[in-house]
């Protein structure tokens, strides 16, 4: 190991991937949501026969392609990401992470690229059922997209159903129903596509008190929103569900992610969730003798209670982590940073130990590097850390992000119930304030999708795969500069597009749906 | 090695050849998008053929991750080992497809910022760029690329590298080569030339026929003289071979000859598919009346370009030959991922079928009806 690492490369191709996915997922919840909302009221217009629903569901289909076109861009990016900027990556993985995004092509891509076609065009060429089934299956497919590449982030966060192979050199699948039904990627699953749903509806709803407060399309405005907010209420509610399991899962497979959302350095048992706080911005790293927080409230024994599901859990705080020592969930004392990085390194130099052994036909050197490998293999990707800091992901940006989520999260729940009970107890096209409300909800709603995946990713830094390989050890040969380049391009590209994206948006809902006046 | 692995190996890279041959074959809407400002002359015409190529462009971009999706899947050491290095040609490709993207839905948008010409250029720019680049990365699977594999990298370094790309160009160096221009402009020319043949067949426009059956013949000629080039000389080249049991690779003359000739199945798609490409271009050209080549011409596509991808990895080949170490040189099997998830791929590889008939499905209600001046006019969605 005698290469210094660069860092700028590495530290460019992360904000170049992450420059991708933050673009990308501007546009994909809005995708999910208005799907589900559009074909709820294509349904309507087929069920009823009233022209006013199938007027309805054309103008959200209008903002839907608007930013469907801009989200499969930076999809196509992001895909092929994987082998331009992380080629170690993609051989080390490969084996397990390219199937998924191989089935997102084959079952979800094809379907949403036939039917949203005949969605957009097929009005008078196709049946009124063709057509609604057309809509569904572009949502559907739509859907399934987000279920296989959110398999493929799960594997990455919680590594299951593979072996290391140490002939290939590299980790090779070998149970593909624990890859794709991990209980990781099922929480993950519904927890972003149940967001995107929220935002759909929050979008809807926003855009439809902007016709009230312009005191235009009023029928319209209030028809969209009763669709809206009624998914937008059980999306949100089921959102905290899916929320409280996804943490769970983090605090069972990424316990220093879950430490640096709630900005725990101390942990034991019987511990508190931090309902508001403010981080000491003099504490620097776990060992200073820093206090962690000027301020908090907490919520006695929530946090053990949410992490371990009894009120007394142990929880590890960052430096019980890296310290070792703290018992873990099958009973164990959990080991020490410094010890896994030793044995990261044993798995490491068994592996060429095999490597050198098995090109000299030496059977029996072969076996027992084999063995001390097997041994050491959940650590090996500890053997390329240096320093066990490097194992701290970005503390305050976790623990500020997780509360933006949860209390938007909160929040949403609220304002979905209370425009649902004005649409029907009260006349909500006099109430100005709550259209205010609505409408600068909309940028909420993306603020909150946003935190939630600056959780997800920034949180299992400095993995690339948990415990497997860190982004040091997976990222291409290149020059920086090239990066640097590529990541200029994508930022103007995608920023242009987001402008004129908002922009053509903008101009449709000032143009209105094509409606008659009383409609 | 198993006979089961080595099946599913050729299996795998049957699908991928398959997708790549599907996907020369929806270059017709770069190819038609090239052709923006050569066939329209008024912006009526060149909002048809937008709005002709703009009902399909979903499926060549479906198409190109998929094919990119399926080699990961399959052949990880390819992704890892071409995407990594030769990162400015791939960059390249994917830019001019992210542009194609948004400028459909967006060129007629009110409020788009720069304009409608700006996005019209953003689509030839496309429609040239991107056959073109893809035909230069394809042609390096018979002409080489400058890396060589060293998977102990793992062992050695903090910040490893599997695949390491010799030329600091990553990729813009395959340009250098005259024959990997000369089947990027082969690609070129073929797209153009579906292009063309979508449109007779996709618009009712007397003058846009005219001028597309008048464009056609000027672009096989040149469409014919690049690919037989490029043909003549892959034949006669030197290829590399694999010794099967000892996984060794060395260059053997007439190596993709050889192949043809000792696969006659793969032969006979390769004849097969450049007849029909050359029957529904001939035929476009010489009736006035027959709007249908794009049909022979599209599924000659798939199957010349299948056959010769077949070629370029069946019967002992290194399918990705390594310029700088040639033992490094990518071969179905050193290359692709474990029997486990082959057979797993397998599995979910038999959906492709069914995939394809929704497709035809759905394709064939759109298109009954042609596409006119008169159905622009009423409709809604339009680009």
């Amino acid at each position: 190991m005698i290469e210094n690492i660069d860092f700028s490369l590495i530290n460019w191709s992360r904000a170049q991937f992450a420059l991708t996915a933050v673009y990308h997922w501007i546009f994909v919840p809005l995708t999910l949501g208005l799907a589900l909302i559009m074909a709820i009221m294509e349904s309507l217009y087929v069920k009823t026969g009233a022209e006013h629903w199938k007027r309805t569901a054309q103008f959200w289909m209008k903002l839907f392609g608007i930013n469907f076109a801009i989200g499969v861009a930076t999809g196509i990016i992001l895909e092929f990401e994987f082998g331009t900027n992380w080629s170690t990556y993609s051989w080390f993985v490969g084996d397990i992470f390219g199937a998924p995004l191989a089935i997102e092509g084959i079952l979800a891509f094809f379907m949403e690229a036939t039917f949203i076609a005949v969605m957009f065009f097929g009005w008078e060429k196709v049946s009124k059922r063709f057509h609604l089934a057309s809509t569904w299956l572009t949502g559907i497919g739509a859907t399934l997209s987000a279920w296989w590449i959110l398999v493929a982030n799960a594997w990455m966060q919680h590594p299951v159903g593979m072996e290391f192979n140490p002939d290939t050199v590299r980790n090779e699948m070998v149970d593909f129903f624990a890859v794709a039904a991990s209980p990781v990627a099922v929480a993950k699953f519904f927890h972003s596509v149940l967001s995107g749903w929220v935002l759909g509806a929050v979008f809807v709803a926003g855009v439809s008190s902007w016709f009230l407060l312009r005191q235009r399309h009023r029928e319209f405005a209030l028809r969209s929103m009763k669709v809206a907010v009624v998914v937008g209420l059980a999306a949100s509610l089921l959102s905290a569900w899916s929320g409280d399991s996804s943490a769970y899962q983090v605090a069972r497979t990424q316990p220093m992610k879950l430490a640096a959302m709630e900005g725990l350095y101390d942990g034991g048992y019987d511990m508190g969730l931090v309902g508001v706080g403010v981080l000491n911005p003099d504490k620097q790293s776990y060992d200073d003798g820093k206090e962690a927080f000027l301020f908090r409230i907490e919520i006695p024994n929530m946090l053990s209670f949410l992490s371990t599901r009894t009120a007394d859990g142990y929880v590890p705080g960052i430096r019980n982590i890296i310290e070792g020592g703290y018992p873990t969930d099958c009973g164990e004392k959990a080991l020490s940073a410094d010890e896994k990085m030793r044995r990261g390194r044993q798995a490491i130099e068994a592996l060429g130990d095999y490597r050198e052994a098995k090109r000299f036909g030496n059977q029996q050197a072969a076996d027992s590097a084999r063995q001390a490998l097997q041994a050491n293999m959940g650590y090996f990707g500890y053997g390329y850390m240096k320093d066990a800091g490097e194992l701290v992901p970005n503390v305050p940006l976790n623990f500020y992000a997780f509360r933006v989520m949860v209390l938007l999260g909160g929040y949403f729940i609220l304002f979905f119930a209370v425009v649902l009970f004005s649409l029907y107890k009260r006349d909500i096209s006099r109430m100005k304030w709550l259209q205010y409300v609505a409408l600068w909800s909309i940028p909420l709603g993306y603020i909150a999708g946003q935190a939630g995946w600056i959780v997800a990713e920034t949180g299992r830094q400095p993995w690339a795969i948990q415990d497997l390989l860190p982004v040091t050890a997976a990222v291409s040969r290149l020059e920086p500069q090239s990066v640097q380049v590529t990541f200029f391009i994508f930022l103007a590209l995608f920023t242009v597009m987001l402008a004129a994206g908002i922009s053509i948006m903008v101009r449709a809902i000032r143009k209105g749906p094509a409606m008659n006046a009383e409609i | 090695m198993e006979s089961t692995y080595i099946f599913l190996q050729q299996y795998w890279w049957f699908i991928v050849s398959f997708l790549g041959g599907l996907l020369v074959f929806l270059l017709f809407v770069q190819g038609g998008n090239s052709l923006l400002f050569c066939l329209g002359k008024t912006e009526e015409q060149r909002s048809l053929l937008v709005n002709s190529t703009g009902r399909k462009w979903e499926f060549t971009f479906t198409t190109l991750v998929t094919f990119g999706g399926a080699f990961f899947a399959s052949f990880p050491l390819f992704y890892s080992t071409s995407f990594g290095g030769a990162y400015w040609l791939w960059m390249l490709i994917l830019f001019s497809f992210v542009l194609q993207a948004v400028s459909y839905e967006f060129q007629s948008k009110a409020g788009n910022l720069l304009g409608k010409r700006a996005y019209q250029i953003f689509l030839v720019i496309n429609g040239v760029m991107g056959p073109f680049l893809l035909g230069v990365a394809v042609a390096t699977f018979f002409t080489g690329a400058d890396y060589h594999v060293d998977k102990m990298s793992l062992v050695r370094e903090f910040s490893p590298a599997v695949s390491v790309w010799g030329s600091p160009w990553h990729g813009l160096e395959a340009l250098a080569s005259p024959w990997n221009v000369v089947l990027g402009l082969a690609v070129f020319f073929l797209a153009r030339i579906l292009g063309l043949l979508y449109f007779l067949n996709n618009i009712r426009d007397e003058e846009l026929n005219r001028r597309s059956r008048r464009v056609l013949g000027v672009d096989t000629v040149f469409f014919l003289m690049f690919f037989l080039a490029f043909i003549y000389r892959t034949l006669v080249a030197p290829g590399p071979a694999v010794e099967p049991n000892t996984g060794y690779i060395y260059l053997q003359p007439y190596k993709y000859l050889s192949n043809l000739l000792q696969m006659p199945l793969v032969l006979s798609l390769f004849l097969i598919g450049v007849f029909f490409v050359l029957y529904g271009i001939l035929r476009s050209v010489y009736s006035r009346t027959y709007v249908r080549g794009i049909w022979p011409a599209g599924s000659g596509t798939v199957l010349t370009v299948l056959a010769l991808l077949l070629c370029a990895g069946y019967n002992h080949t290194a399918y990705y030959p390594s310029l700088a170490d040639l033992q490094s040189s990518l071969t179905l099997a050193n290359s692709c991922s474990s029997e486990f998830t082959l057979k797993v791929m397998a599995w979910v590889s038999l959906m492709i079928p069914f995939v394809l008939g929704y497709i035809v499905y759905a394709w064939r209600a759109m298109d009954k009806k042609k596409l006119t001046r008169k159905e622009l006019e009423g409709e809604e969605h339009k680009y």
